[in-house]
This record gives structure tokens, C-alpha cells and sequence, in this order.
């Protein structure tokens, strides 16, 4: 199973800003081992955010990214105590879901 | 009177010991916390002469640094054919921009680098530069091709202690880093008008 | 609105996977990079790990480390690793944090120190031990840094620690003084601190434990310490042993009174 985000989230004056520190090997697939064996792919490829039941984020990730991503992001609304839940899918199935109240 | 004269230099060899025994045990704690890993051996942990001179707060007196140098000097092989040149370098500057080789993760002795770029500056278009050395930008420019240029260069590389027996810089040839086809072509970057580094 | 979020997910992904994109590349100044990157330093997850393993019953003995005394009584985590290394006369040593935390997994958990001491970095108990590490320092971030010089076991190996950085040997004659000893070198673009003086040792001993962006791997002091021996062409440095902690006394007594700022972030 996948080890859990770090999910930070703070509403100002309407605005919520959101940071997350995501646990993933992000391999691109073009890496060898000291073998010179390919080491497969795996990565994330899709990652959602919901402020309550709203969709607030929808992102496509790729082997682009690096390890151990970090995302920043900003949305209207939120406030003190509301529920923000982080999710993502990777290549392979696995997913992983955290959940924040926003401070 | 004389029990006075007799106590100040036991006092002074104790105190001499002390930093003895402690050098003692640097010594042994710098083979005891360490083992063999591939090329590289147990052997690395003991100390000659030079490295052993050069290990103080301060370097030897200026006698013993002779000695050492002498010694030192006695050990640079000069080239075989008697010329200096006939490097190229191309070969010259893939060996002073590399810098491996020799560690435990390295599988042989062979094809080692000159690690040159992490103390010096050579090519003025190199920006990824060491400043722990002086600078060789437009070493053969500035220095000309003299023969005694020429011949004190390749001493230093072969082995930089025999003309400063505490210099940082490794000793290329004698320690078995750079082979001798290897150090003309590091001659050759060095000298060779063609060469970025006179640029 | 869906092309637009994705590009800011892309722009905040960029800043990771690129290391000279905004920084000034001409000055070999890095700075600006680390401050960008010091907000997400993924050394936190590592952080999650080690407190999770913290309070987990693991080992022969199914226990916690709860009661593992760093120095400041058993369990206490806060700013203990700040007092660090210190002597311990429970083993009659003069311990870092990583050789006490070892010690803790064995006597507390029955993990065998062998099997940490025998390892490899990043992987199996000495893997968790980083992640121990990464959890313990961050409870000393901002703290100043206070070894116990007056010791006299802390102070003998801190002059061992002092003989042994000037110690040259090696297939290339290096000692660690040979590149940290004078202010404002550098080996390529690496700058160096000039451990010599107090506040080069500072700088060494504060930024370490790090998370090191260039291979995505989260460095502990000794795994810091046994590379530059790498580099330095001597034979492999023993796990903790009496070098490592000595250099570490050395580097961290010098440095006294600075600020902590662990776990660091790397290029």
C-alpha cells in the first residue's frame, strides 16, 4: 500500500491555499537498473482534489514529474474546518486517499 | 634546588606522551573503523611518509619538506621516449573533466579520471569549476612551451609532492590514478594551442 | 478551467524534476532554488515514517521504542538530537543519534545491531533507522546546537574527531581537510564550508540529516560522512563507528550555539 500524503490546506479572505507532498517512485520507464534491466514504469497518472463533495482540482500526471511529488495549488472558497480530500491514481492501480481539515 | 630541575622535564614528557599516545590511537581508530571493499583495501588506512608529514596543524619545517620533496622527486617517471607531447587533447579533456574511478563502487584500477575540474579552472567556457587549485586557463598561452615549463609540468602531474610535499593535489602517476599515455594527454590540453583551455 | 489546473500542476512539478530552472546559473548560486524547494521538502514523509515506527511494536521483542532514552530521559524526542552526540553510560559510549537509536532498536526491540551495521543506506533496518532520524531531528528544528564539551569523554573524541579530519590516506592523499579548510571553495559548483572554523562547522553539522533533490534520497549524517570517504578514496567507513562518531563530535562540538535547521534540502 501506499505510504500517506502530507496534505496542508489554510483558508485567507475566501481563499484556500493547499500544499501536498505525495510518496510515489514516479519511475519513467526509461530508467535501467545496474543490470541494464528496464525498470518498469510507475507513476501517477491522475490526482483529484474535493473541498467537501466539490471537485475543486483534476490533474493528469506523467512521467514527467518528479520523485516524491509536491503540489501547490489555490481555490475560491473553503473555510476554517472543512473537509479536503487529495486522491490519485497511478499507472499501476494503486491509489491513495488523505484527508484534511483546513486550517 | 635539584628537585625542582629533576620535576620540569618529567613534566614535559608526560605531557609529550600524551599527545603521542593520542596520535597512537588516531591511528588505529583509522584502520579499526574501516574495512576492504573491493579495489578499495585496508592498505588505504595506513599512512607514508608524505601523508604522514601532512596530517599536523602546521606543515614540517622547511628541512624536512626538502627531504620529502627529494624523495618524492626520485619517483617521477619521465617519458619513456623522451618527448613530452604527441597527446591529444580531445582524450586530454574527457580525462580532466572526469572524475572517477578508485573508489570502493568503481569495479577496476583502470580508466580512472583526472578529477582536474573539481579543483581548477581550465577551459574559460567551463562554468562547473573547482577553486581548490589555481587557475589553468590559458596555462600553455601564458606559460609558454619552454622546456623547463614543459618538464615541470609533467613532474606535477606525475607526482605534485616533490615540488611541495603537503600540495593538495593527488599524485597522478605514482599513485597509479593517470597512466603515462594518460598524462600526455593531459599535457596536451594543457599545452596544445588547439586546445579550449589557451583559447 | 481544466487546462488551466493543469498547468499549475505541471509548473509546481517542473520545480522539482529541472535544477537550474529559476535559479541564477551564472552565480553557481543556488540559494533561490533551495528556498523553493525547502516548502515541500519531501524529508516530511520521511518524518511520517519514522514517527509511525516510533510508536509501532516491532522486533523480536514486539515493542515500541517509546522508552528509548536519546538524552534527555526515555521518550523524550524533543530537542534531543540538538545535545547530540553525547555519552551515554548505559553503554559506557560516546554515542550520535544514529548509533543510540541503534542501540534502542536492540535493547528495546531485539533488532540486532549486526543486521544494521552490516546494511546498506535506504534499505532494510538501517532504511528505518533514516526514517527514526528524520522523525527525531525535526523535534530539535530551530534549537541551538548544545554538545557537552566539558565531558572529558565527549572531549577526547572530539580531538580525535579534530586529528582524524586532518588524517590523510588514500589512493589520492585526501584528508577532509584538504577541501574544508579554507573559506569559500568549491569542488565544481559544490560549495564547501570550511569546517574549521565555527561557523563553517555549523553549517556542515545543521544542514544534515537532508533530502537530496538531484537522486531523491534522504541522507543521514553517517550516510553524508561515509560518501565523503567515498570520494576521498580511502576503504569503507564501519556504520557508526569510532570515526564517524568522532568527526561528528569534532563538527558538531565547533559548531555550538548555531541554529539547527534539520532535516536540510539539497541539490
Amino acid at each position: 500500500m501506499a505510504s500517506p500524503m502530507r496534505i496542508r490546506a489554510a483558508a485567507k479572505d475566501g481563499v484556500t491555499e493547499v500544499r501536498v507532498l505525495m510518496s510515489h517512485v514516479m519511475e519513467t520507464g526509461q530508467r535501467k537498473d545496474s543490470s541494464g534491466a528496464v525498470i518498469p514504469a510507475h507513476f501517477i497518472t491522475e490526482l483529484t482534489a474535493k473541498h467537501n463533495d466539490r471537485l475543486v482540482l483534476a490533474a493528469e500526471f506523467g512521467p514527467s514529474v518528479s520523485t516524491n511529488p509536491y503540489l501547490a495549488f489555490k481555490f475560491a472558497g473553503g473555510a476554517k474546518g472543512d473537509k479536503l480530500v487529495v486522491s490519485w491514481v497511478d499507472n499501476k492501480g494503486d491509489s491513495r486517499s488523505d484527508e484534511v481539515q483546513i486550517a | 634546588m635539584k628537585k625542582l630541575f629533576l620535576a620540569l622535564p618529567l613534566a614535559l614528557g608526560l605531557s609529550g606522551a600524551s599527545a603521542d599516545e593520542l596520535q597512537t590511537r588516531v591511528e588505529q581508530m583509522m584502520l579499526d573503523s574501516f574495512k576492504a571493499n573491493g579495489i578499495a583495501g585496508l592498505d588505504r588506512q595506513k599512512q607514508d611518509a608524505v601523508q604522514k608529514a601532512c596530517s599536523g596543524l602546521t606543515p614540517p619545517d622547511a628541512e624536512t619538506m626538502k627531504k620529502l620533496e627529494a624523495a618524492e622527486m626520485a619517483t617521477i617517471k619521465w617519458p619513456t621516449d623522451g618527448n613530452f607531447t604527441g597527446g591529444d587533447w580531445k582524450e586530454g579533456q574527457k580525462i580532466a573533466a572526469s572524475g572517477r574511478g578508485l573508489t570502493w563502487t568503481d569495479k577496476t584500477a583502470d580508466n580512472n579520471g583526472g578529477g582536474c575540474y573539481n579543483c581548477h579552472a581550465m577551459d574559460p567556457k567551463e562554468v562547473s569549476e573547482g577553486t581548490i587549485g589555481p587557475s589553468l586557463e590559458g596555462y600553455g598561452k601564458l606559460r609558454g612551451s619552454s622546456e623547463e615549463v614543459v618538464k615541470y609540468t609533467w613532474g606535477k602531474l606525475w607526482n605534485s609532492k616533490a615540488y611541495n610535499a603537503c600540495s593538495d593535489m593527488p599524485r597522478n602517476g605514482y599513485g597509479g590514478i593517470l597512466t603515462e599515455t594518460q598524462i600526455r594527454h593531459v599535457m596536451a590540453y594543457l599545452f596544445d594551442p588547439a586546445s579550449p583551455v589557451n583559447q | 478551467m481544466r487546462r488551466q489546473l493543469l498547468f499549475t500542476a505541471l509548473g509546481a512539478a517542473i520545480a522539482l524534476t529541472s535544477p537550474l530552472a529559476g535559479a541564477a546559473g551564472d552565480e553557481l548560486n543556488f540559494d533561490a532554488y533551495r528556498e523553493m524547494l525547502a516548502d515541500g521538502n519531501p524529508a516530511e514523509l520521511l518524518e511520517m515514517e519514522g514517527e509511525e515506527l516510533w510508536r509501532t511494536a516491532r522486533g523480536p521483542k514486539n515493542a515500541t521504542l517509546e522508552q528509548c532514552d536519546l538524552g534527555r530521559g526515555p521518550g523524550v524526542v524533543e530537542g534531543a538530537a540538538a545535545q547530540l552526540p553525547r555519552y551515554f553510560a548505559d553503554t559506557d559510549k560516546v554515542q550520535d543519534l544514529e548509533s543510540r537509536l541503534m542501540h534502542c532498536m536492540e535493547a528495546q526491540q531485539g533488532i540486532p545491531s549486526a543486521e544494521i551495521i552490516n546494511g546498506q543506506f535506504l534499505k532494510g533496518e538501517r532504511g528505518k533507522l533514516a526514517a527514526l532520524v528524520a522523525y527525531v531531528v525535526t523535534h530539535s528544528k530551530g534549537k541551538p546546537i548544545a554538545i557537552d564539551l566539558s565531558h572529558p569523554r565527549v572531549k577526547e573524541m572530539y580531538d580525535m574527531g579534530e586529528r582524524a579530519f586532518r588524517y590523510r590516506t588514500g589512493a589520492m592523499d585526501f584528508a577532509c581537510s584538504s577541501c574544508h579548510s579554507q573559506d569559500g571553495k568549491r569542488i565544481r559548483a559544490t560549495q564547501l564550508p570550511n569546517i574549521t572554523k565555527p561557523e563553517g562547522a555549523a553549517e556542515g553539522w545543521s544542514s544534515w540529516p537532508a533530502y537530496r533533490v538531484s537522486n531523491s534520497q534522504f541522507w543521514t549524517m553517517q550516510h553524508r560522512l561515509w560518501d565523503c570517504f567515498r570520494q576521498q578514496r580511502t576503504a569503507e567507513p564501519v556504520f557508526a563507528s569510532d570515526v564517524t562518531i568522532a568527526l561528528s563530535v569534532f563538527m558538531a562540538g565547533k559548531g555550538n550555539g548555531a541554529e539547527a535547521r534539520w532535516p536540510g534540502v539539497k541539490r
